[in-house]
């Protein structure tokens, strides 16, 4: 019987933190690595030693195996915990790890090697008894006809080698599926190198139920119940839940059982989920077995109680697993990513300047950051887990919509907004939500504020950012803001939100504000900090917290989160305004020696565009800025006075306009 | 430090009374202060933005810091004359940068901004602010240089303009000139003699002689730009140090020049706590009855503006009608000397001339509330050497070198208009509440005193005395006399620094007394001869 006294997690972000934290509570020494961009990430810290791995991208770093047990052996730890992701579907890592003497906690790579070929799983899989969808390979386009009847309709027609929705096509009819196949095949031929097309039987408003189950080294395969997993955005999952709204205790019983089967069926040993998906009849089907610890893993510890990394750690020793688990309660899991919904899901970079999320009672944060962690583009953009658990759907629902709602996220766009939509919109409330959830809902519905929230953060960040000038004056600090013994313009800040919109506040204190020249009614500050505004307008009154970092200040209150960026009073000027924009100036009298440049030519900032002699030196002009040359008025030879124009060069955008 | 407590009644009904008195006074302060305000009036200010161009006020609040206070000085001057009331200048004290400067710009709304002789004692006496209490000096040019018509008032006294700006210099007091637009002639010399300037592309002038003038006198054929334009001043004659590209960039490039200097106040302080005091300000408008031979405690004056309501006082039971005493403004310590019914007898006399010396002894600055009808008169007084003993005090006052603020809350009658550190006796900063009076002497006395002399002089004459006429001269001198000791009439004329709101007693000597204190604070030893 192994016994692991000190664990690699071979992982990072919050999964390592996660895991590192078990492994303390057992009393097992924990070893973290990490690539450059993670130097000062909290899974480093969350561990006892840490080993680094050179390089930022992936493959040079969490994704080398070598390495990874070259680390093992370098601070003597016998197992390695592969998390989700990177390796830990990997069979030949699992392979040389065992190879290495070590421990990986897992299932057999045999079993992973197994599992990762999907087509052969769903075969393998569909003869020990699980339900698959019907569906097959297209090896004629003329067999199609023949397959798809023996299928029906409707059904999907894609890549069998592939992803992401490339060459995907439902077909509803017969009569549409020739030319579906054939240009499913053209696609997929130029995407993927190979043509090869795939029917399968295609299901309408499909949910995402899957199974986690856990076998151990003694033949004991158990099912801790389902997942519901049906909000997803392009196969990401974003929302999961435990129990699912759409599964009721017989479905659960014949979905339990299928997946033990599938389980029974490998052999399985250690921390699995059987994905299926479930039409809106209850009929369920195979979509694949994955052989890890699932990013979800945590609805189904709060449901059951159990600890599943420290089950997984205990099955790595030959343990045997416990009695019949038993499942209580409502948990409900939200992905909190750092990416910008409204804008097509653009990965966020930056620096997460606050990262503040309350765990109070039955609420989880699983997170892989904090305060003033950077975000990088180098891996995946999961910043954190909350996870909420309450006697009841409804109050789980509305547990982690209000955790996320007042959740201080700085400095990198995260898709807070539409997790906390989605958790208020009536449709998944109403336990009603399928996988084509956000095909349905538009990211800018889902994450429409409060259309109180703009002037009312608008007020707070005047009103805080004056507190601060006031708090930190080197004199007369004790006067009153903004004092005048003779009445005088209101005192005025204008604020960038988005791009190219712009606020003004102006503002006399105590209790005048005015957004873009109206004024808030009822306005009563309670108390202006440079970190807290409390404030009455409208009747209703609220607490709004300020937080400036350099010219961006965020805010947060019961009505949402803003971000304003201040703009100065007394901006640089862009370019000199009395000579066109872009023209270059003799510095000093002298003769021009050399032209680099044609008029029209279009010049790079800082690309030589003439050179000037003056005093038996050579003075290179350059281009201040990427444009095109406008005006070259001199010549070689020509003798110029200081100040003369030597070229105008129009920077791209006057170009534009 | 003991507490004072107030035995104000907000519901009694002089109180009232008062306080209906006091709002009126300020609804007549505040129309005057719009008509400031709104400098040229409307049409002129109109055609001002449409050029593109700032306000003098508009400079102003950018070039302060944001949120910062701002006391504006001498805002009624010229007020009741043929000048627009404020004469076309604004000129206050403010933090630039966290550096408190004088700033002062013409108002290009009024006359172009030329300088009236009200414009020029106004802009001399901010000059003087700044030299008394070491402030830097901030000038928003724009002007068409002196009001012709009045130049028989203007020329020779003008050029202590020029002498106080180069004498700042010598005095290691920054200069900086920020020219918007016309300074041509002898406006010219302001950039010229400031240690910084800073012209505007495409508005400033500044030239000695404009394009006619020049053709006049050398038949040379130049445009505006060429004579004295922001581009020519920055690259060819030197005197413009930074070449705004405009007004915007001008005032960033002034913020900048002020974050540059580097600059440190040499006076202590705030070293006290600077609670609020016990009492609301509001109250102090319930205090002072429109009757001014009504007498009140200052000490209840006191109780809303000192740091914490603390006052030590200094011989309480002595000299009764002259409160003495220690407190702090915003953290600044200051000795007080506030008269209490009036009339200032011996004993005052005496115990001012004390109590300024050990103010002096302790570098202390000194707070004057003016309220006093002045010396005793009358025969046991005069005998008692009420002329020796103000004397004393006078002497005191004079040769005291830690900052005098003087605030007139009431009145400011006779000699005890110096012996309480009055416009002669160079306080730093002087105010006024807007019903308090100041003259020789009250105007019903110096009425009656005319009227007895006239009857004594015909009586002299043998002629008989004409009972009517002197009723009438007697109430027209009465008149005339009301309408001089009016506080409008005061500041207009620059004997004080404005007209403020009583409830803004507090702040305004908060931002003067930390204004003093840029300028070493430090007592004297040395007075003239005290008779004995």
């Amino acid at each position: 019987m192994p016994l692991i006294r000190r664990l690699l997690i071979a992982n990072r972000g919050e999964i390592a933190v996660r895991i590192a934290r078990t492994a303390h509570a057992m009393g097992i020494d924990t070893v973290a690595v990490y690539a450059d961009p993670d130097t000062d990430s909290p899974h480093v810290a969350a561990a006892d030693q840490a080993v680094r791995l050179p390089g930022d991208a992936a493959a040079d770093t969490y994704l080398r195996a070598d390495l990874l047990i070259e680390a093992a052996r370098a601070t003597g730890a016998d197992a390695v915990h592969p998390g989700y992701g990177f390796l830990s579907e990997n069979a030949d890592f699992a392979r040389r790890v065992e190879a290495a003497g070590l421990v990986f906690v897992g299932p057999a790579p045999e079993t992973v090697a197994a599992m990762g070929d999907k087509l052969a799983a769903k075969e393998l899989l569909g003869a020990a008894g699980v339900p698959v969808l019907p569906g097959g390979i297209v090896r004629e386009d003329g067999d199609a006809h023949e397959l798809a009847a023996r299928i029906g309709f409707p059904l999907l027609v894609k890549a069998a080698f592939g992803g992401g929705g490339r060459g995907m096509r439902a077909v509803r009819e017969q009569a549409a599926l020739h030319e579906a196949v054939a240009a499913a095949r053209r696609e997929a031929g130029a995407a993927f190198g190979d043509d090869t097309i795939f029917l399968e039987r295609l299901v309408e408003r499909p949910r995402h139920v899957e199974v986690q189950i856990f076998g151990d080294t003694h033949g004991n395969v158990l099912a801790l119940f389902e997942r519901d997993c049906s909000i997803q955005r392009r196969h990401q999952k974003l929302i999961e839940e435990s129990p699912s709204p759409a599964v009721d205790p017989a479905l659960r019983a014949r979905l339990c059982a299928a997946a033990v089967a599938a389980g029974r069926a490998i052999g399985y040993v250690g921390a699995g989920t059987v994905e299926f998906v479930l039409d809106r009849a209850g009929a369920f089907h195979l979509l694949e077995v994955n052989t890890r610890l699932q990013v979800e893993h945590p609805v189904t510890e709060l449901t059951t109680g159990l600890d599943l990394v420290r089950l997984q750690l205990l099955v790595a020793q030959g343990h045997s697993l416990p009695a019949e688990p038993v499942a209580a309660g409502h948990a409900i899991e939200a992905r909190l990513y750092a990416e910008d919904p409204i804008r097509g899901y653009a990965p966020s970079v930056g620096t997460l300047h606050r990262f503040d999320i309350a765990e109070r009672d039955g609420i989880r944060v699983d997170a892989g950051v904090s305060d003033g962690s950077r975000i990088g583009p180098h891996y995946d953009a999961l910043l954190a887990k909350v996870i909420a658990y309450a006697p009841t759907r409804d109050e789980a629902c509305r547990r982690l919509a209000h955790a996320l709602s007042r959740a201080r996220l700085h400095g990198v766009r995260t898709n807070r907004d539409l997790l906390v939509g989605i958790l208020r919109s009536p449709e998944f409330i109403a336990g009603d939500a399928d996988t084509g959830f956000l095909d349905r809902h538009s990211a800018a519905e889902l994450c429409a504020g409060d259309p109180a929230a703009p002037a009312i953060h608008a007020a707070a960040a005047a009103l805080a950012g004056q507190a601060e000038r006031r708090a930190t004056t080197r004199v007369l600090g004790g006067i009153p803001s903004g004092w005048r013994n003779v009445r005088s313009a209101d005192q005025q800040v204008t604020y960038a939100h988005d791009t190219d919109s712009r606020t003004v506040v102006s503002y006399r204190l105590p209790d005048h504000v005015a957004i873009d020249g109206k004024p808030l009614p009822g306005l009563v500050v309670h108390a202006a900090h440079a970190d807290r505004v409390d404030l009455t307008a409208d009747g209703v009154r609220r607490t709004v917290s300020v937080h400036r970092v350099g010219d961006t200040i965020h805010l947060d209150s019961p009505l949402g989160a803003s971000e304003l960026t201040e703009l100065p009073r007394l901006p640089e000027p862009a370019a000199s305004a009395a000579e066109p924009a872009g023209s270059l100036l003799a510095a000093m009298p002298g003769t021009v020696v050399r032209v680099a440049v044609a008029e029209g030519q279009r010049v790079a900032a800082g690309q030589l565009v003439l050179a000037v002699e003056a005093m038996k030196m050579e003075h290179e002009v350059t281009a201040p800025h990427c444009g095109i040359v406008r005006r070259l008025p001199v010549g070689p030879g020509e003798s110029v006075d200081a100040g003369a124009v030597l070229a105008i060069v129009t920077a791209d955008a006057e170009a534009a306009g | 430090m003991p507490v004072l407590r107030s035995r104000l009644d907000p519901r009694s009904d002089t109180y009232r009374e008062n306080r209906t008195t006091q709002l009126a006074a300020l609804a007549a302060l505040r129309e005057q202060l719009d008509l400031a305000r709104a400098g040229g009036g409307e049409r002129y200010v109109e055609r001002h933005l449409a050029r593109g161009r700032l306000t003098a006020r508009q400079r102003i609040e950018l070039l302060l810091d944001q949120d910062a206070p701002f006391l504006e000085l001498s805002s009624l001057a010229a007020w009741g004359t043929e000048f627009t009331v404020g004469a076309g200048l604004v000129t206050g004290i403010g933090p630039v940068c966290g550096v408190e400067c004088v700033v002062i710009a013409n108002d290009p709304t009024v006359r172009g901004g030329s300088l009236n002789p009200y414009a020029l004692r106004k802009n001399l006496r901010a000059l003087e602010i700044a030299r008394r209490n070491r402030l830097p000096v901030i000038s928003l040019v724009e002007s068409g240089g002196a009001d012709l018509p009045t130049q028989a008032e203007l020329f020779v006294p003008g050029g202590r303009v020029f002498h106080d700006l180069t004498e700042l210099s010598a005095l290691g007091i920054p200069t900086i000139a920020l020219v918007f637009g016309n300074s041509t002639a002898g406006g010219a010399y302001i950039p010229g003699l400031c240690d910084h300037s800073v012209l505007v592309a495409g508005q400033a002038k500044v030239f000695l002689g404009g394009p006619p003038l020049v053709r006049m006198a050398t038949g040379e054929e130049a445009d505006d730009e060429e004579l004295g334009g922001a581009a020519m001043h920055a690259r060819v004659s030197g005197l413009a140090d930074h070449y705004a590209v405009d007004e915007y960039d001008c005032l960033r490039i002034g913020r900048r020049i002020v974050a540059e200097l580097n600059w440190r106040k040499h006076g202590p302080g705030p070293t006290h706590p600077a609670d609020e005091p016990l009492y609301d300000i509001d109250e102090v408008l319930g205090l002072v009855s429109a009757d001014l031979r009504v007498p009140f405690d200052p000490r209840e004056v006191l109780a809303r503006v000192v740091d914490g309501s603390r006052f030590g006082e200094y011989k309480p039971g002595y000299g009764t009608s002259l409160v003495t005493g220690w407190a702090s403004v915003h953290g600044f310590p200051v000795g007080v000397l506030a008269n209490a019914r009036g009339v200032l007898f011996g004993e005052e006399s005496r115990k001012a001339a004390e109590f300024i010396q050990l103010a002096n002894r302790s570098d202390t600055p000194l707070l004057f509330l003016q309220n006093t009808t002045g010396y005793m008169v009358g025969t046991a007084y005069e005998q008692g050497g009420i002329v020796k003993d103000g004397a004393k005090m006078i002497n005191a006052v004079t040769n005291s070198t830690v900052p005098h603020l003087t605030l007139n809350i009431g009145a400011s009658f006779g000699a005890g208009n110096y012996g309480m550190s009055g416009r002669a006796f160079d306080p730093r900063l002087l105010f006024a509440w807007p019903t308090a009076k100041l003259a020789v002497m009250g105007a019903a006395q110096l009425a009656g005193v005319l009227s007895i002399v006239g009857r004594q002089a015909a009586a002299a004459r043998g002629i008989a005395f004409d009972e009517e006429v002197d009723e009438l001269r007697r109430s027209a001198i009465e008149a005339q006399i009301e309408r001089e000791s009016h506080a409008f009439f005061v500041t207009a004329r620059l004997y004080d620094d404005g007209v403020i709101d009583p409830r803004d007693t507090r702040t305004v000597l908060g931002i003067a007394l930390s204004a003093a204190h840029s300028a070493p604070v430090a007592g004297t030893t040395g007075y003239g001869v005290f008779r004995m």
